[in-house]
């Protein structure tokens, strides 16, 4: 059976690069391109809503 | 699976002007996710702040909301809470505002009980105005106004709180970004005055200036002084040193104050 993955949604108006959701996700689904954050591997993707949680610029939406 | 911010955010607001890596946002989002959980009507909700980064934050927030004069929240607060007693009135407010310019204000605040919660981002610097040293900057820290090390010992705003009679004060950091509404969540439940601090990072003006690398870094920094109040009983003292409590560190029930003053209205009219 297919893994069902979540949404994950970064605002780059939003997102100032701060790394936080980069740093602290466990399976380093995210990355930094440019100056902001950009999912890398979603495979990986546990939902445990980490990067929604601490981004603190209101940037980033886990959903599904 | 998200929780939805946008509702509880002013239209066209975001993005914030704090700046990357600093904690206030994250203590925001614990608060709107406290309010949320409490089901506070907007209309019947009051956000007041004075001035500084962190009073920022009322004006970001869709509710009642007073940005008032520096370190003045509290004493603005109290005269909403004094006027409408069935108002949720929420003060917010950095180090500076309410322990070094509204430290008056915030002890005799503690003193009456009134029934309102004192939230403090604590990010030991005044970052608005440049980096000057506040009451609450580590001995030793570097500021712009410290160039050599702050030779001054700081406050425990969670001790003066206590000292000062407030009824609730509670503390917390925000790389502990999950408990940040639960303990705003108790705060706002306890009927009193009752103080939240939250260790908060300002990577700008104070992580440059002490040799912090990164934001990251300084969030770890928040994690590992942090010992929870309920671990801290089995520790031993040496392992204490250096760290500081989190959790709810008192809890009492007192008279609250604008009850009492309304009891007292009513006294002295019956007596004519």
């Amino acid at each position: 059976m297919e893994k069902k993955l979540p949404k994950i949604e970064i605002n780059e108006k939003y997102c100032k690069g701060c790394h936080i959701c980069v740093e602290f996700c466990p399976t380093r689904v995210l990355e930094m391109r440019g100056f902001t954050a950009a999912v890398k591997n979603l495979e990986a993707c546990i939902a445990c809503m980490q990067c929604e949680l601490r981004c603190p610029d209101f940037a980033v939406t886990v959903t599904g | 699976m998200g929780f939805d911010y946008d509702k509880y955010i002013r239209p066209g607001k975001l993005p914030h002007i704090w700046c990357p890596g600093c904690g206030h946002g994250i203590v925001m989002k614990g608060l709107i996710r406290a309010i949320d959980a409490l089901e506070l009507d907007k209309n019947k909700t009051a956000i007041v702040s004075g001035i500084g980064c962190a009073s920022r934050l009322p004006g970001y927030m869709d509710f009642c909301t007073l940005h008032t004069t520096h370190g003045r929240a509290v004493a603005f607060a109290t005269g909403i809470k004094m006027a409408r007693p069935e108002m949720n009135v929420i003060c917010v407010g950095g180090d500076g505002d309410g322990v070094a310019i509204g430290g008056n204000h915030f002890i005799h605040a503690c003193r009456r009980n009134i029934d309102m919660t004192y939230l403090i981002m604590n990010n030991n610097i005044y970052g608005m105005t440049g980096g000057q040293f506040s009451p609450t900057t580590p001995y030793g820290a570097k500021a712009s106004t410290t160039p050599y090390g702050n030779p001054d010992p700081p406050f425990d705003i969670a001790k003066l709180a206590i000292g000062a009679g407030a009824t609730f004060v509670a503390r917390g950091t925000a790389f502990h970004a999950a408990q940040i509404d639960k303990l705003l969540a108790e705060a706002m439940r306890h009927k009193g005055f009752s103080v939240v601090e939250i260790l908060d990072s300002c990577p700008t003006t104070y992580g440059r200036r002490n040799r912090f690398k990164s934001v990251v870094e300084m969030m770890n920094q928040l994690k590992d002084m942090a010992v929870p109040v309920t671990a801290a009983d089995k520790m031993p003292a040496e392992q204490l040193r250096g760290k500081v409590l989190t959790g709810i560190l008192y809890k009492e029930s007192k008279p609250e104050y604008v009850e009492e003053y309304r009891k007292l209205v009513e006294r002295v009219r019956a007596e004519g």
